[in-house]
């Protein structure tokens, strides 16, 4: 830890720069037309150029310890308390939503009905995102998450297109489901726990040391897995994505594939596997077996889709159940892999669907078979979509492709002749990401202009290019040389691996 | 002598030229262009460098760096490399690779000159070098693959470089979703090496690969993964069944086709057969005979392309279909194990000159008649003549008539195939001789000889007011030309040094004792198979006894022999469909159509290209797409039916609860008394 930083509560500056710059937005006059963009923006470059800093300071050497720790007593009572932290994979998640909220913003700067309420929204969605990602006491953890989830309901019923209020009700509907399942986890595992306990570290002390028995833990874990999978979009609890990520408007379905889908994973690993490792061997197959589903369904699935976001949205469904498979196999390779795939995903569909946003801006289409020839006249978005699509398809130089072999090695080196069989059909899906993202970019942006009006279509302003631009670089300097990212991941799952590998299989 | 870093500038110049093109050349049509010649050039000065070190000391060297590393499985951690390995395989490719990139680069300043696209195509062709260069000097499979995945990338983008032609965006569609077909073999064979070897080192698995009946598993014999390897090189190489995007992929810029499907990307599928030999050699331990089995593919789709080529009339798809033939000969001849090897990649070699020039020439000729269609042109060696002469070289030595290149691979391979026992296969490869120079020679004098076609049948200039092209196009078409003729000399002994003491492929000593030792292994520790950890111990343990030390192999020497039992009657056939060509297209004496006629339906069968793409696009379309609609139609009718009906469910759940809130106090005791009781009971139950 950087002695520049030291005392600095550099982890509550993250979260709450967005939160509070939030707030404070409510209170501005409703004149303001322009100034919610400028505070947006400033607010999420705060917690990106803390985020910055925080990549510089962080120990590497010690990825798997929490770092930067702030410790409040908040319930005493209740254990109840205001722990935040650091480790190598909260890091890597603080900089995937840092780089994504920043680019959202830019997204949005276009945006002109109701700018004040739909900036304070995001700010407030940005912010508990932060928290949770670096939270580390279940009910903090869990306050934040619903921060998180919440505001998607208004950002998608005001400011979507289509069906947006069925959209944002059923999904919505179907990850308070899965908060349900959570609270009635979370509650499990304070009352197991002896003395009882909310607190993360506390509670993996007492996971070592057999405080929870397997009965417990073949009961509990399905119940924390799910709840947190619902929002990995784990099938068949994965409807709720396309619909709402087609309805919602282009910064929030940037944030929802991008980050939020991650926070369901992340709470997978850290919470329902980190806690309870012996119900995740229990229900591993299972696991493997639904994310299997994913993987292979939604890369089919994705091959019929007319409008362009639920093209996108399938694909993460495919791409969701690569990370959720890799967690499944409980092992270094699958289990990084699953790490770097959730950073790479987040990335990839933040550029997905700012470009998608850029060309409904433009075409009022998402209609693929009205779309076509874009290339020529949006040389730009077309070139960056060309990028976007070659990461989703796994293509080596970009960051997806490391992690999916990862994962796919993983399933291989796992031992289970089960998991062998899983692993090759999910590699199988290669074919099948191939033909639904050339057929894409096939129908969208070459052969021949299909209207005679999109011959008047300019392309990408600066603004526009700036956040795409900056999500593709991160994907590609990840992409050419993991080496450095893969060690981070490495060094922070070394605790859990170990936590895991302990175990009787 | 350790091998220099300057190694990876052969690749890295290349890239250093595309990210300077795409980051401040996008616009320029005169740098851009430069800045990637010089780029390529420098790295063909170098490969030769390279060259040169080999054919002093020929033993492998490695430099590689971890790209990918992570603390397990295994004790030792789990890792991919970057790097380099330079042995005489790698540093030909780096050769062949370089020098046809360099000619294709000087011939598109003419070819592309006028095309609006001219900076951005460039780009690609700078970063197409740089892939096939790392693809080249990978030291494992893994690097292989990334390369292998990048080479796909340009293809496509060069492919569909028309970005306004429907077509062109479907052949680059087709190209790479075929190719990820393959590649889907490919990469579980390299996972299974890793999973079960341990390694995917090229410098390691010879040595491993005669451990597999105790480190694999029961059910996944060594001919498997040969085999599932062989399937990266099917799409890649373009073999019979996954050929069908090499011909459409004729849609990208002509010089592309040179250099990219002709010379080298599509030669990275037999390269690749090459590399891994051992595992193929080694799987002829085992139960499946993987050689045989890529013998028969090359053997086949050699034949099978080699009828299509003489029926089309784009000049274009008679040469796809031309290389589709050649690159199967060359698989045949790796299939055949031994000399064959040798002369697979011999050919390989001998063919990027040729059919690079075949391409190169096309260009020009396109370049001046503005049509493909050979119905189109005529008479154009008088109009044209170092295009004439250099391609009546290329049709020449691609008809293997001595002493031209193709005659001394053509006639290695044959000899190889003869060596091997593989009668029948020999037959076809004899019989692909004659349709060869049928087909090349249907081509040459059609588009060559008699008298030009008239301006207005088949779209063009008309090849009457034909003009040679500009000297950027033929220096190259000279300097291939002149390798068509002389680089098969390569094969012949050289003071006791011929192609074949560098390339070749010999059977590690210790292969069948290595075999025999794990096989009682694993016969005696049923347990161990197919387990990493357990197989090592088992491999190191105490009762490991000295490997019976096998007396080394009297060396058969891979040196061009002639042998006139061989040579004339493959020559003859030569001449035969020369002469067939002759009588058919230029004197006319028993008109094509008349041929075409005589032959009816399987005239048709063999135009339409036997209908296997159409089979293709019917299962697409038939079982892929409905399948695909039939996902969406679940999820919004099944699953989110299932969701509807739940949210129905306690909305009606909560009007009928309403009825409940009657006002009596009483009632609202009782419920709460039984609601804590079950509270009680369910947490007694749970915890």
């Amino acid at each position: 830890m950087s002695a520049a930083l030291a005392g600095f509560p550099i982890l509550s500056a993250i979260w709450l720069a967005p939160f509070l710059a939030g707030i404070a937005l409510m209170f501005a006059p409703a004149s303001w037309t322009r100034a919610p963009r400028m505070v947006a923006l400033a607010a999420s470059a705060v917690s990106l150029a803390l985020t910055v800093a925080l990549l510089f300071a962080f120990d590497y050497r010690a990825a798997g310890a929490l770092q930067f720790q702030e410790r409040w007593t908040w319930i005493a009572d209740l254990g109840v308390e205001y722990r935040l932290g650091v480790d190598g994979i909260s890091l890597l998640m603080v900089a995937l939503n840092a780089a994504i909220l920043f680019s959202g913003v830019l997204a949005s700067w276009g945006l002109r009905e109701r700018s004040k309420e739909f900036f304070v929204l995001l700010l407030l969605l940005g912010g508990g995102v932060f928290g949770v990602f670096t939270a580390f006491n279940l009910y903090l953890f869990f306050a934040l998450y619903e921060i998180a989830v919440l505001p998607m309901y208004l950002l998608i019923g005001v400011w979507g297109t289509g069906p947006k209020e069925y959209s944002a009700m059923k999904l919505t509907l179907m990850l308070m489901g899965g908060s349900a399942f959570l609270l009635l986890g979370i509650l499990a595992l304070y009352f197991g726990s002896t003395p009882h306990s909310l607190d993360i570290p506390t509670l993996q002390r007492a996971a070592a040391s057999g405080q929870f028995g397997i009965a417990f833990q073949r009961l509990w874990f399905p119940v924390l897995f799910l709840g947190f999978a619902v929002l990995a979009a784990l099938w068949p609890f994965h409807t709720w994505s396309p619909d709402g990520h087609a309805s919602a408007p282009t910064a929030v379905s940037m944030l929802h594939a991008g980050v939020l889908m991650k926070l369901g994973a992340y709470g997978c690993l850290r919470v329902a596997i980190g806690l309870l490792p012996q119900g995740a061997h229990l229900w591993a197959p299972a696991v493997a077996a639904l994310a299997l589903v994913n993987v292979v369904y939604g890369s089919i699935g994705a091959a019929s889709q007319t409008d362009l976001k639920y093209v996108t949205a399938y694909s993460s469904v495919s791409h969701m159940g690569m990370v959720l498979l890799g967690l499944a196999t409980l092992g270094t390779l699958g289990l990084s892999g699953a790490v770097l795939q959730m950073f790479a995903h987040g990335l990839m569909t933040g550029v997905f669907f700012a470009l998608i946003g850029l060309t409904y801006g433009r075409t009022h289409t998402r209609h693929l078979p009205s779309l076509g020839g874009l290339a020529r006249v949006m040389p730009f978005v077309a070139a960056a979509y060309v990028v976007a699509g070659m990461a989703g398809l796994g293509l080596p130089g970009l960051s997806s492709f490391p992690a999916e072999l990862l994962v796919f090695l993983g399933a291989f080196l796992h031992g289970g002749l089960f998991f062998r069989v899983v692993g090759v059909a999910a590699v199988s899906s290669i074919v099948f990401t191939a033909l639904y993202v050339l057929r894409v970019l096939q129908k969208a942006f070459y052969g021949p202009i299909t209207e005679p009006k999109y011959l008047e279509l300019k392309d990408a302003t600066f603004v526009e290019r700036v956040p795409v631009v900056f999500l593709l670089s991160i994907m590609v300097v990840v992409g050419l040389w993991p080496f450095p990212v893969l060690r981070l991941i490495d060094g922070a799952l070394a605790p859990l691996v170990q936590a895991l590998g302990g175990l009787p299989r | 002598m350790p091998l220099s870093p300057a190694v990876f500038l052969i690749p890295l110049l290349p890239f250093a030229g595309f990210a300077a093109n795409f980051l401040f050349l996008r616009r320029s049509r005169r740098g851009a262009p430069l800045v990637a010649l010089a780029a390529v050039g420098l790295s063909l000065v170098l490969s030769l460098w390279i060259a040169a070190g080999v054919l002093a000391s020929p033993a492998a060297r490695t430099l590689q760096t971890p790209w990918l590393a992570v603390s397990g499985p295994l004790p030792g951690g789990f890792a991919i490399s970057v790097g380099a390995l330079v042995d005489p395989l790698s540093a030909l490719l780096l050769v062949v690779v370089t020098l046809v990139s360099f000619l294709v680069h000087l011939y598109s300043l003419g070819y592309m000159r006028e095309d609006p696209g001219l900076p951005r195509f460039f780009l690609y062709l700078g970063l197409f070098t740089f892939s096939m260069l790392g693809l080249v000097l990978s030291p494992n499979f893994f690097q292989m693959y990334i390369f292998w995945e990048l080479v796909g990338l340009c293809s496509y983008l060069l492919i569909g470089f028309y970005v306004d032609k429907p077509e062109a965006n479907q052949a680059a569609k087709k190209a790479f979703v075929v190719n990820r077909v393959g590649d889907f073999g490919f990469f579980l064979g390299i996972v299974a090496l890793t999973a079960y070897l341990g390694t995917a080192d090229f410098a390691h698995v010879p040595a491993m690969v005669g451990r597999w009946p105790l480190y694999g598993p029961a059910w996944l014999p060594l001919g498997a993964v040969a085999l599932l390897l062989f399937g990266g090189a099917v799409g890649k190489s373009a073999q019979f069944p996954l050929h069908v995007w090499l011909p459409d992929a004729m849609e990208g810029p002509t010089p592309v086709s040179a250099l990219i499907h002709a010379a080298t990307m599509v030669a990275a599928g037999v390269f690749l057969v090459a590399r891994a030999y051992s595992v193929f050699d080694a799987a002829l331990m085992g139960s499946v005979d993987a050689p045989l089995v890529v013998a028969w593919i090359g053997g086949f789709t050699s034949i099978f392309a080699a009828t299509i080529a003489c029926t089309q009339h784009d000049i274009k798809r008679v040469l796809a279909y031309s290389t589709l033939s050649q690159l199967g000969y060359m698989v045949l001849a790796l299939g055949a194990g031994g000399l064959g090897v040798t002369a697979g990649v011999f050919h390989l070699f001998t063919h990027a000159f040729f059919k690079a020039l075949l391409f190169l020439g096309a260009g020009s000729v396109i370049h001046a008649v503005h049509s493909n269609d050979l119905r189109a042109m005529g008479g154009l060696r008088r109009r044209m003549p170092v295009t004439g002469i250099t391609f009546l070289v290329a049709c020449l030595a691609i008809s293997a008539i001595p002493p031209f290149a193709g005659f001394f691979s053509k006639d290695m391979i044959l000899d190889a195939l003869r060596q091997a026992h593989l009668t029948a296969l020999y037959t076809v490869a004899a019989g692909v001789s004659f349709l060869t120079a049928f087909y090349i020679f249907r081509l040459y004098f059609l588009a060559f000889e008699g008298e030009p076609a008239p301006a207005d049948g088949h779209g063009g200039h008309g090849a009457a007011h034909a003009h040679e092209s500009p000297g950027t196009m033929t220096a190259p078409l000279l300097v291939l030309g002149l390798l068509s003729c002389v680089a098969g000399f390569a094969g012949l002994s050289w003071g006791g040094k011929s192609f074949g003491s560098y390339i070749r492929f010999d059977r590690p000593a210790s292969l069948a004792a290595d075999w025999t030792r794990a096989t009682a292994l694993a016969s005696a520790h049923p347990d161990a198979r197919g387990h990493l950890a357990l197989a090592d111990a088992l491999w190191a343990g105490p009762e490991s006894a000295e490997p019976a030390a096998a007396p080394p192999a009297p060396e058969p020497s891979r040196a061009f022999t002639l042998d006139l039992s061989v040579s004339i009657p493959a020559t003859l056939l030569g001449l035969a469909g020369l002469f067939l060509a002759y009588a058919v297209y230029r004197r006319r004496w028993l008109p094509a159509e008349r041929l075409a006629a005589a032959f009816g339906p399987v005239h048709t069968l063999v135009q339409r290209k036997y209908y296997v793409y159409e089979a293709y696009r019917w299962a697409l379309d038939h079982l892929y797409y409905v399948l695909s609609a039939g996902i969406a139609w679940f999820d919004r009718h099944v699953v989110d039916g299932f969701m509807n009906a739940l949210a129905w469910a306690s909305q009606a759940g909560g009007a009928g609860a309403r009825r409940l809130q009657t006002g009596r106090v009483q009632a609202y005791a009782l419920a709460m008394l039984a609601g804590l009781l079950l509270l009680l009971a369910s947490l007694k139950v749970l915890l």
